[in-house]
């Protein structure tokens, strides 16, 4: 619900603007104006954090490019040129590679925000959904970025991605020659993954703007899962969240800068700086860290068709979690035991990705199966039976008595009980 | 209840950590050794590239590696640059004069030699990757600009994030790793020598490439193997990324501007926030 | 919530998206938000340089590369072109006819009476010694670029003798200076020098 507008316009050739296409306007009600929750803890700062990255990542990727050659003889090369000869280049360079993981990392603490705290209940089903298609997309990209240096984890990675295509019933070969544009991953791969890379940054914009939008319909979700009822529960978006998101994120930008500036070959793969070598298997492949997870429930599935049908199983069966979680209730403050559901389940996917970073074999094997089919009985079987049987602690009654008994409770010095 | 539980789930993350950084046993008979560690001096965040040593690693680069391994991404002009060895111009002119530089073609269509300048690349060995392997036995001498950060001198997720990979250490480990077989080690193929510090298996086609006194220092160093082994290995780790010492000093302003910002917003938002309950 | 938007505008400085806030009346100065605000402002400007930097000439661009020319196999009333940097030189072998014509022109007629000889300083009079080197009048080595729009003029043509812009008409004299046409300044000389008795040079 976005509220009542009160821009007043002060300046003439503002108001004359914003009559015949009201951007003032509509920032001033959805930005500044904006009715937010006024118990947002600092779980909910990583919205802005990504939007902030992911413009980050299309000036960094915007000015790479200008440098950058997309053909297999000149690509390394021409990275390296980057990194040695272009004023700042190294630093460009390095901010694009360690951005992509900063990126997923903060991807990944927002998903997990909607899990804890039921974000993606009605009536923010669509809003969950598109994010799920958001990070199909960064997949893609990073995916494909990842491909550009031609390096022999760029071309492996690449060849053991797209053959998995093949696994598809009777089509599959055919798909994988059409993808590759040749009998394997060669130079039309790369050219077009080029221009893929290019392009769906830009898609992710327009999905994310969707998003956001689905976001201001119904508004923000809070950490007591309670809907706002009244005006005494909210406080506009500017100042308040505009301040502590900017602080979120500057403390963010801090780890990043770390890595960027003392780290930053940390997070990605040695073998990625020697030449790809089309005769030449590396003695291990691994995919970067944000896919590891995905990597293991790949392989721990011997038919090659369902591990791949497991793996895209893992992220669409994201898209209906709204349905599956049968509690009334959103958010695990109030959910005891869905509480301890969802701390597995965040231990269940770091197990898994670090099964994914192992050669699949012995014990690192039935571990990953283990993992594996817990993420999915997590999903199928265990949530929705315990939205039906969980007994949830009572609710406040609105987000204002929320705030204020905590503040009486941090006055008098009590502690929160049980 | 609600402790307990917190307590386990650090228990379990603790041991996930320790079990997911445990480094990755390579699956073969013999495990390639872990590379010594050398407390270089452009390790850390402030440490900074000996310039002394980066010009005795220079010399023996072209001394002894050139004639075999190729340095493609570097030129002549970089030996002068900042950050690196920092030769001063004329003797940047000089060594690049030293060596013969294919151009043309002239004015009736031919290849010429001239001797090097300053912008030209770091002459190859070899001219392509067959003769440079029919010249080595089958094997290609790799181009060496970037292997200090292609090799592992150890693996393992925290003890990297600590010690780095441990590229120039791996560098070093395999200059001094040569032995003599041990006995319950199979023979290897003819023509290849043991080095159980070789990232490929312990057999390696490259021979013992230093010998004590090999090179004549010219700061008047004594060039034992282990010396030689360092100074080149620093070399090269300058090679692989001649903006280090511009990248830690940056990072460190960098940093010291964001803590100064962060500090700043934090008062801010307190500020702002105390108008209201929350 | 007024110096809290200044600083806010401030932060989303680097930004590409602007939030339109009404700056209102200051009512009481707070020091902490205008200098974060300050602080946050010139953060994000400093961070805006390297994007900005990265397309000035890189390393390998400025690295400077001299181009030798041998002018030996010049005869009288021959010109060649040269690619240096990537910009035509017109190296000319003139013939005694020719000085002498770019000898009798008085300077002070000239549209552009400086020479752009980077060897001399940067008001030296564009008289024909000036626009060669001394012993050395018979060759002219400049720039084959027309000072108007940058198109390659062809030599030995036009009502001056010299080389005519088939682009907008510009024509330039012996000595390439502009005679008629559009074009403000004589062709440019680069920096050259002799390093043998026939042999130049440049950069």
């Amino acid at each position: 619900m976005s509220g009542e507008s009160t821009f007043e316009p002060k300046n003439g050739a503002v108001e004359w603007l914003d009559r015949r296409l009201p951007v003032f306007s509509l920032l001033k009600r959805q930005v500044v104006d904006f009715p937010t929750p006024k118990n947002l803890n600092y779980w909910w700062t990583f919205g802005g954090i990504l939007t902030v990255f992911l413009a980050l990542q299309i000036v960094t990727g915007i000015v790479l490019v200008m440098h950058y050659t997309p053909n297999t003889a000149l690509a390394f090369n021409s990275i390296e040129f980057i990194m040695r000869e272009v004023n700042y280049g190294w630093l460009i360079r390095y901010m694009h590679a360690n951005g992509a993981s900063f990126f997923f990392i903060a991807v990944y603490i927002h998903i997990f925000r909607g899990l804890y705290y039921g974000s993606y209940k009605a009536p923010r089903e669509v809003l969950w959904i598109l994010g799920v298609m958001i990070l199909l997309v960064m997949m893609a990209t990073a995916f494909m970025g990842y491909v550009l240096p031609w390096g022999q984890m760029s071309f492996w990675g690449a060849k053991v991605i797209t053959n998995l295509f093949s696994a598809i019933p009777f089509i599959g070969e055919r798909i994988v020659t059409w993808l590759w544009g040749g009998f394997s991953v060669d130079n039309p791969t790369l050219q077009r993954f080029f221009s893929l890379h290019y392009l769906l940054p830009f898609v992710l914009v327009g999905i994310v703007m969707l998003h956001i939008w689905a976001l201001h319909v119904p508004g923000n979700n809070n950490p007591t899962g309670v809907d706002v009822q009244s005006s005494s529960d909210t406080i506009p978006f500017h100042p308040y969240y505009t301040v502590k998101d900017a602080f979120a994120l500057v403390c963010f930008l801090s780890v990043y800068a770390l890595f960027v500036f003392y780290k930053p070959n940390y997070l990605g793969h040695s073998i990625n700086y020697e030449v790809a070598n089309p005769l030449q298997t590396p003695s291990e492949i691994v995919p970067e860290w944000y896919f590891l997870p995905f990597y293991a429930i790949l392989r721990s599935i011997p038919n090659k068709l369902l591990g791949v049908l497991a793996m895209f199983g893992s992220i669409l069966i994201l898209v209906f979690l709204p349905w599956l979680d049968t509690s009334k209730v959103r958010s695990a403050s109030y959910r005891p035991i869905y509480r301890q559901l969802f701390w597995i389940f965040v231990l269940d996917c770091l197990l898994l990705g670090i099964v994914g970073s192992r050669p699949p074999a012995g014990l690192w094997l039935l571990i990953g199966r283990v993992a594996t089919s817990w993420y999915f009985l997590h999903f199928i079987i265990l949530v929705p039976l315990v939205g039906l049987m969980e007994r949830p602690k009572p609710l406040p009654v609105s987000i204002r008595e929320a705030v204020l008994t905590k503040e009486l409770r941090a006055e008098a010095q009590i502690q929160p009980g049980e | 209840m609600h402790v307990i539980a917190r307590r386990l789930t650090i228990v379990a993350l603790l041991s996930l950590g320790i079990i997911g950084s445990w480094p990755v046993v390579v699956a073969s008979a013999e495990e390639t050794l872990e590379a010594e560690n050398i407390p270089f001096s452009f390790e850390g965040a402030f440490g900074l590239f000996d310039r002394a040593q980066l010009q005795r690693g220079f010399q023996v680069y072209s001394q002894v590696c050139s004639s075999c391994h190729s340095l493609n991404l570097l030129h002549y002009r970089n030996l002068g640059d900042r950050g690196g060895p920092d030769f001063p111009e004329m003797q940047v002119k000089a060594i690049a004069a030293m060596v013969e530089v294919e151009d043309g073609p002239n004015d009736e269509g031919e290849m010429f030699t001239r001797p090097g300048a300053p912008s030209d690349p770091f002459v190859k060995p070899f001219p392509n990757e067959k003769a440079a392997r029919a010249a080595n036995g089958g094997a290609l001498p790799p181009d060496l600009s970037l292997i200090t950060k292609a090799r592992e001198g150890w693996r393992g997720t925290f003890r990297q994030l600590v010690d780095g990979i441990g590229g120039p250490e791996y560098v070093h480990a395999v200059l001094t790793g040569y032995r003599e077989k041990p006995e319950n080690v199979p023979e290897g193929p003819a023509g290849k020598y043991y080095n159980p510090y070789f990232s490929a298996g312990p057999w390696i086609s490259m021979p013992p490439p230093l010998s004590d006194g090999l090179v004549e220092y010219t700061d008047g160093t004594a060039s034992s193997v282990d010396q030689m082994a360092r100074d080149v290995a620093a070399f090269l780790a300058w090679a692989g990324e001649p903006k280090m010492e511009r990248r830690k000093s940056l990072g460190f302003r960098v940093l010291v501007y964001i803590v100064i910002l962060a500090t700043l917003l934090f008062l801010t938002k307190n500020r702002v926030w105390s108008r209201i309950e929350h | 919530m007024n110096r809290v938007a200044v600083f806010m505008i401030g932060l989303t400085g680097g930004n590409a998206s602007m939030m339109a806030v009404e700056v209102k009346e200051p009512t009481r100065r707070d020091f902490l938000y205008v200098a974060t605000g300050a602080f946050a402002t010139i953060g994000a400007a400093t961070a805006l340089w390297p994007f900005i930097d990265q397309m000035n000439p890189d390393a390998s661009v400025r690295a400077v590369s001299a181009l030798e020319v041998d002018l030996a196999p010049l005869e009288e009333g021959q010109s060649i072109t040269v690619n240096w940097r990537g910009n035509p030189v017109f190296v000319r072998y003139r013939t005694v006819q020719e000085i002498k014509e770019a000898n009798a022109v008085a300077v002070d007629t000239l549209r552009d009476p400086y020479a752009h000889n980077p060897a001399l300083p940067e008001d030296a009079p564009a008289s024909d010694v000036n626009r060669v080197v001394a012993g050395k009048e018979q060759y002219l080595v400049q720039m084959g670029i027309c000072t108007h729009l940058g198109c390659v003029p062809i030599g030995e043509s036009g009502d001056f003798g010299g080389w005519y812009c088939p682009c907008h008409g510009s024509q330039y004299d012996t000595a390439g200076r502009i005679r008629e046409g559009p074009a403000p300044e004589n062709l440019h000389i680069p920096p050259y020098k002799y390093i043998g008795d026939t042999k130049i040079r440049i950069g």
